[in-house]
């Protein structure tokens, strides 16, 4: 009865694959994902969360800008969440990435990953972040102490037309 | 004679910025592929310089140089990106 009692307030916990994809507006946490991520049979899980620094190349930075295509970032992420699956062989995946204002140390990406074993997580983690570096239509504009603002240089994502394994 | 149409290009970050409006409307061909598409923005005097390392998405995915637009597509710019 306990057991069940414990399902039943995490039902998507017998659930695998892409827990959930994203972009959002509002405030962002490991723990909001966590909630969701992993099955029974998953001994490992692995979170990342990406977070605004205060400097950057020796200036002081108060906060950041994320401008966004939403409609299209969010199908991104669901193809490279759905990619990490396939190619490691894990449980869940769930990754969110909020656009908007954001101020030094709150969190602008959280991926999480459950596995049978730390490896596949571990790897299928690292594969999640390195490729929305790549692909996903999102850009930062770091707003300084002084006042000046300016866009960070991004990644050209014009190599192939899709990710690794896309249509 | 080949018929033409208008087709809004979505703009984001530093090219929204430059070009002071989330979308611009262009003209092409009927017919006319991704890399067409480019060679007329390149002539556009707002974004022409801007287009260097940008790529071109149709209806949310990121489309190969070869791909035809069609009337009615979502276009969209999008610079180099930066998320994380």
């Amino acid at each position: 009865m306990f057991d069940a009692g414990r399902e039943a307030s995490h039902p998507e916990r017998v659930r695998s694959g892409v827990i959930v994809a994203g972009i959002t507006e509002t405030e962002l946490s490991a723990a909001d994902l966590l909630h969701d991520i992993g099955t029974a049979a998953d001994g490992a899980v692995v979170v990342f969360e990406g977070r605004v620094r205060d400097h950057n190349e020796g200036m002081k930075v108060v906060g950041l800008h994320y401008d966004g295509y939403p409609e299209m970032a969010d199908e991104v992420l669901g193809q490279i969440a759905g990619e990490a699956i396939e190619k490691y062989e894990v449980s869940t995946v769930g990754v969110r990435h909020r656009i908007g204002n954001l101020a030094p140390g709150e969190v602008s990406l959280v991926v999480a990953v459950s596995a049978g074993h730390r490896g596949p997580a571990y790897e299928a983690s690292r594969f999640v972040i390195e490729e929305l570096k790549v692909w996903l239509p999102i850009w930062k504009k770091e707003v300084y102490a002084d006042g000046s603002t300016g866009w960070l240089e991004g990644q050209a994502a014009s190599g192939p037309a899709e990710p690794e394994g896309g249509p | 004679m080949t018929r033409t149409f208008r087709i809004a290009v979505r703009l984001f970050a530093g090219h929204r910025e430059s070009v002071g409006a989330s979308e611009l409307e262009v003209e092409i061909d009927e017919g006319s592929t991704v890399e067409d598409l480019r060679s007329v923005l390149a002539s556009h005097p707002a974004i022409g310089s801007l287009l260097g390392g940008a790529a071109v998405a149709l209806n949310r995915r990121y489309a190969e140089s070869h791909v035809v637009v069609s009337e009615g597509d979502e276009v969209a710019i999008i610079p180099p990106v930066a998320g994380g």
